[in-house]
């Protein structure tokens, strides 16, 4: 027992905030800063069991999107009969999101590490770094991984195509075992059987982050910020109208008043926010100024921070148009594999651009809702669920732009460049 | 497999819009604007199980299921 508390960091030597961002893209650094890798507190049967009892405590949510609670699948994926494997999802493929490529590329040592102690709580061998193909990146990995010896995993980097939903769970798992980045459909799940038939845990890059410092500082420890239900900090890529577009860790329960002065504040302003990227949700402004956010969904709308993706919309720009165009090419990244997403979502994009440039009336309204009730649900994955979500909540978050549309009149809005970030690369295809 | 009651499901990969499924459950399903099942999941009563049974047999791309799990194909 002493050994185990012996190798655990003092609580004095971690960091506050940043907890994730502070110290070190090298490994010399990074082990200056946060020491070794604290296997030998974990060794064991015993060990494996009560890492991922801390992940568990700690109420360390998946950074992924969707929120869930990383301990009950590491006890998910522990209980399969094979030998797992752990997937390490690095694409970050919403394009308002930086936040998994800074980690990465700040601190990269500090995934990985998460990765082998994932690895080692579920007894997996092999970790695969799922990053978008291009850029530097994958190159950059390729080293850091060069630098790390004896680590008790075989590594491997997969470059995953650019498509927005390749880098859906199941999209990884098809693209690892037959390189073919579409989604597929399930049951079975790929923490029942996913990459060479094997369970396979996947996580977002920024969870594993947390794991690793969980295993080092201990589920206490995580728990000292954030709310009882989503403790920890967090990542979040705030853009738009703000004075410092950037990557911030904020800690869960800040309402978005706070975390949009984070980054400088609001420099003219705003109509709207949307929270949790594109597959998130509009909240009006200056009413939704003192909203929480956090993974628990809040308000009429269920709003929740998803991913992180935070951007801020000028009170003067136009939230239909610029839902329209994200819908778009949100239909454009289907992977035309389901008939209601294949059809529906590119129906509903059109239905918002005629809102949106004012060649509609009541009918278009109501053929567009009954269109996005008809779609949600009936995908795969959950592609047309966020895309759907994303354009309900423009009709609730820009009602009284849309009355003013409906009346066959636009707003000055639609003139102004659009603003939210679409993709510099895109792939066409799915290897 | 489960003592759980039977469900509809549709494997919206494997559906190619054949339509043949709601010539034989009209109960169950329905289709959209594009031609493609709305398929009602809720538990399916006992004298709606043979039926449902004959549509899951009759869809071309075996599509349908009547228990929890869908097939994986491709
Ligand atoms: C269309 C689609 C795209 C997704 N893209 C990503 C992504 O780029 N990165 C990511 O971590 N999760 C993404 N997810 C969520 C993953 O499927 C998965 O839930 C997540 O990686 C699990 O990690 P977590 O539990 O740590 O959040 C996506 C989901 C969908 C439906
Ligand atoms: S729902 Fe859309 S994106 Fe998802 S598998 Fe089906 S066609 Fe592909
Ligand atoms: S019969 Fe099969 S392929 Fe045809 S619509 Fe029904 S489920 Fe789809």
């Amino acid at each position: 027992m002493t050994s185990v508390l012996l190798e655990r960091a003092p609580w004095e030597t971690a960091p506050a905030l940043p907890r994730l961002l502070g110290t070190g893209r090298k490994l010399a650094e990074h082990r200056e800063a946060y020491g070794g890798l604290p296997l030998r507190t974990f060794a064991g049967e015993e060990g494996r069991a009560r890492l991922i009892q801390e992940v568990t405590q700690a109420g360390l949510r998946g950074r992924g999107g969707a929120g869930f609670p990383t301990g009950r699948k590491l006890a998910s994926v522990a209980a399969g009969k094979k030998t797992p494997v752990v997937l390490a999802n690095g694409c970050e493929s919403e394009p308002a999101s930086r936040k998994d490529k800074t980690l990465l590329t700040h601190a990269p040592h500090l995934v990985l590490d998460g990765a082998v102690l994932a690895a080692h709580a579920v007894g997996a061998e092999k970790v695969i770094i799922c990053v978008e193909r291009g850029g530097s990146l994958p190159e950059r990995l390729e080293r850091e991984l060069a630098q790390r010896k004896g680590d008790p995993v075989k590594w491997q980097i997969a470059r995953i195509p650019r498509r927005y939903v390749s880098s859906e769970e199941s999209a990884l798992v098809h693209f690892v075992n037959s390189g073919d980045g579409r989604p597929i459909a399930v049951p079975p799940r790929p923490y029942e059987r996913g990459v060479d038939g094997r369970p396979t845990l996947v996580d977002n890059v920024e969870t594993l982050g947390h794991i690793a410092l969980i295993a080092r500082y201990g589920p206490d420890w995580f728990r000292e910020l954030g709310t009882q239900t989503d403790p920890g900090s967090t990542l979040v890529t705030i853009g738009g109208a703000v004075a410092q577009p950037n990557v911030y860790e904020i800690v869960p329960g800040m309402r978005i008043g706070e975390v949009l002065d984070a980054a400088g504040g609001a420099t003219e302003p705003l109509g709207a926010v949307l929270v949790g990227g594109y597959f998130g949700t509009w909240v009006p402004m200056p009413e939704g100024w003192s909203m929480p956010l956090s993974h628990d969904r809040t308000g009429p709308g269920g709003v929740t921070l998803g991913a992180g993706a935070i951007f801020a919309l000028p009170a003067d720009a136009c939230g239909l148009a610029e839902t329209a165009r994200i819908t778009r090419y949100l239909a454009e990244e289907s992977a035309e594999q389901c008939g209601p997403c294949m059809f529906g979502l590119p129906a509903i994009a059109d239905d918002l651009r005629s809102v949106a440039f004012g060649r509609c009336g009541p009918a278009t309204r109501q053929r567009l809702m009954r269109r996005i009730e008809m779609v949600s649900g009936r995908g795969a994955c959950r592609h047309p669920d966020g895309a759907t979500r994303f354009a309900t909540s423009a009709l609730t978050a820009f009602a009284e732009d849309l009355e003013t549309h409906l009346n066959g009149w636009t707003c000055s809005g639609v003139s102004r460049d659009p603003m939210l970030p679409l993709p510099k690369a895109r792939d066409r295809g799915w290897r | 497999m489960s003592d759980e009651p039977p469900r509809l499901q549709v494997n919206p990969i494997a559906c190619v819009a054949h339509g043949v499924c709601r010539e034989l459950l009209p109960e169950r399903i329905t289709m959209d604007e594009w031609g493609y099942p709305i398929v009602d999941g809720s538990p399916l009563p006992a004298d709606l199980v043979a039926h449902a049974r004959r549509a899951v047999a009759a869809c071309p791309t075996l599509a349908l299921r009547v228990d929890g799990k869908l097939a994986r194909r491709r």
